[in-house]
């Protein structure tokens, strides 16, 4: 008796696939969009209370705040992304299925990733306004660093929201968890996003560095991704 | 067993000699004062803090490759004994710099990579103990890769992007024409705590692989417990 | 010089602290194994 032949979903199929679904589901739902947005409008708006500053000043911390905020609410969006596979063993059919990890792995991040811009889109207005701010750099530059950064804090978050996904208190393992890996990643963000923003120096290192950084660990979560699947 | 006890003993030995030449025999320093003895403890240590997470990463990596438990062992051991020591610069550094340099902390590159490598590490441990008993193993490794790449770029981020503290200047003391009594109490101090470092390393392995065979024993009980 | 004794003592104390984890982790385990062989 021949054995039957398993067809091997080709790459790009599964990826458009996921994001698709992934895209349809949150735009039905729109819970993860709200939960983030509600986090980001919040910590803004602590900070602005807790912090009285000169305009001076709030210029040249607006880009931290915004990456603290961003920080935190794509924290919340990510661990929901993943505990939905987890509440329907989508997590299991996938381990089972011949579909190739990495597009699962991939198809995730860059739905996350839109959200995550589609947030920082609603947010920018939000911040100029309370901060007076304005872009004194080439403001290609400000649009590089979000793109950048973003991709920074999306691939390793939605990695290691994939890993801490059975963990016990899941919701703390994946800042834990991200935070201090993502360091150097935000270090280079704040200082794209400040420089462009106050016009002093140039931000030219911040980014090369960005993109060095996002390139090497997306390979590497590309890579160790089945790993993590299969982890049992 | 025996061999076990007179390396323990030599150890204790170098490290009481450590102790004297670090106290005693090293002269002291012309800009800084005794203050500074707390050298012969802080960089040794600092030495085999990375020393014992390059050991992790290795570990790591074979793990992922072989899946054999004793290099998991190896890993858990070298990240435990990795972070002892990485606490100890944290602690020594801030109690050097204070009554040197009037300040108990400085973001510049090398003690802001020591913190967010302890902080790595110490959420590794924590993943350890969170993560389900079967992916404990695979998921730490992930994490340890993850760490080690990570860390090259703290060094380079913090180096470049943090411009308002610049890294304290160690003075004459440090690299450029130093007493020699100075570099032997380095060096025995780091050979002490070097053999202390494998000693300790080698009874957390010896605790994670009875741990294991512990596991192991329960679980074939309960499956022929279950099959019953 | 003071400044040293304190570091000294605070290297040796999480040394120690870290030891007396390991004995523990010990005892335990030395535990677990008589459990298992009464079994």
């Amino acid at each position: 008796m021949a054995a039957p032949a398993i067809a091997h979903p080709a790459f790009g199929d599964v990826l458009r696939a996921t994001l698709a679904k992934d895209l349809r589901l949150e735009w039905r739902s729109k819970e993860a969009i709200n939960s983030m947005l509600f986090f980001a409008l919040l910590v803004v708006v602590i900070f602005s209370f807790a912090f009285d500053l000169t305009a001076e000043e709030s210029r040249r911390i607006a880009g931290g705040l915004m990456w603290v905020a961003l920080l935190f609410a794509a924290v919340v969006a990510l661990n929901q992304t993943w505990a939905r596979e987890l509440r329907n063993q989508a997590l299991d059919a996938y381990r089972i299925s011949p579909a190739p990890p990495e597009a699962l792995f991939l198809a995730k991040t860059i739905g996350n990733f839109i959200f995550v811009i589609l947030l920082e889109a609603l947010m920018a207005p939000l911040f100029v306004i309370f901060y007076n701010l304005r872009s004194v750099g080439p403001p290609y530059q400000l649009a590089l660093a979000f793109v950048l950064g973003t991709w920074a804090l999306v691939s390793n978050g939605t990695f290691f929201a994939a890993m801490s996904i059975r963990t016990r208190s899941r919701e703390v393992m994946l800042p834990l968890l991200l935070f201090p890996i993502s360091i150097p990643a935000l270090l280079a963000m704040v200082s794209a996003t400040s420089t462009v923003l106050t016009g002093e120096g140039d931000a030219h290192l911040s980014l090369v560095f960005l993109a060095v950084y996002d390139v090497v660990f997306t390979i590497v979560g590309l890579f160790l991704f089945e790993t993590v699947l299969h982890a049992e | 067993m025996k061999s076990f006890v007179i390396f323990a003993l030599i150890t204790l030995a170098l490290l009481t000699f450590g102790l004297y030449q670090a106290l005693v025999a090293a002269p002291t320093e012309a800009t800084m004062g005794d203050v500074q003895r707390i050298f012969y403890y802080h960089l040794p240590s600092a030495i085999i803090a990375f020393l014992c997470f390059f050991a992790n990463f290795g570990a790591s990596v074979y793990y992922l490759a072989k899946r054999c438990p004793k290099s998991d062992a190896v890993a858990v051991a070298t990240a435990e004994v990795g972070i002892v020591f990485c606490t100890v610069v944290l602690i020594t550094g801030p109690l050097w710099a204070r009554p040197v340099w009037g300040i108990w902390w400085t973001w510049d590159a090398r003690l802001t990579s020591t913190l967010v490598l302890w902080l790595i590490y110490v959420s590794y441990l924590l993943l350890r103990r969170y993560s389900a008993a079967g992916q404990n193993p695979v998921l730490c490794a992930v994490l340890a890769i993850f760490g080690a790449v990570d860390v090259v770029f703290v060094y380079m981020s913090i180096r470049w992007f943090r411009t308002q503290h610049p890294a304290p200047v160690f003075g004459g003391g440090e690299n450029s024409g130093i007493d020699p009594r100075m570099a032997h109490a380095v060096y025995w101090n780091l050979l002490a705590f070097s053999a202390m470092a494998l000693l300790v390393i080698w009874l957390r392995y010896r605790l994670e692989r009875l741990r294991q065979q512990v596991d192991e024993a329960h679980a074939t009980r309960a499956i022929a417990g279950g099959s019953r | 010089m003071n400044w040293v004794y304190v570091a000294y003592a605070a290297a040796w104390a999480i040394h120690i602290v870290y030891f007396i984890t390991l004995t523990r982790g010990y005892q335990r385990v030395r535990r677990d194994i008589e459990d298992l062989n009464r079994q």
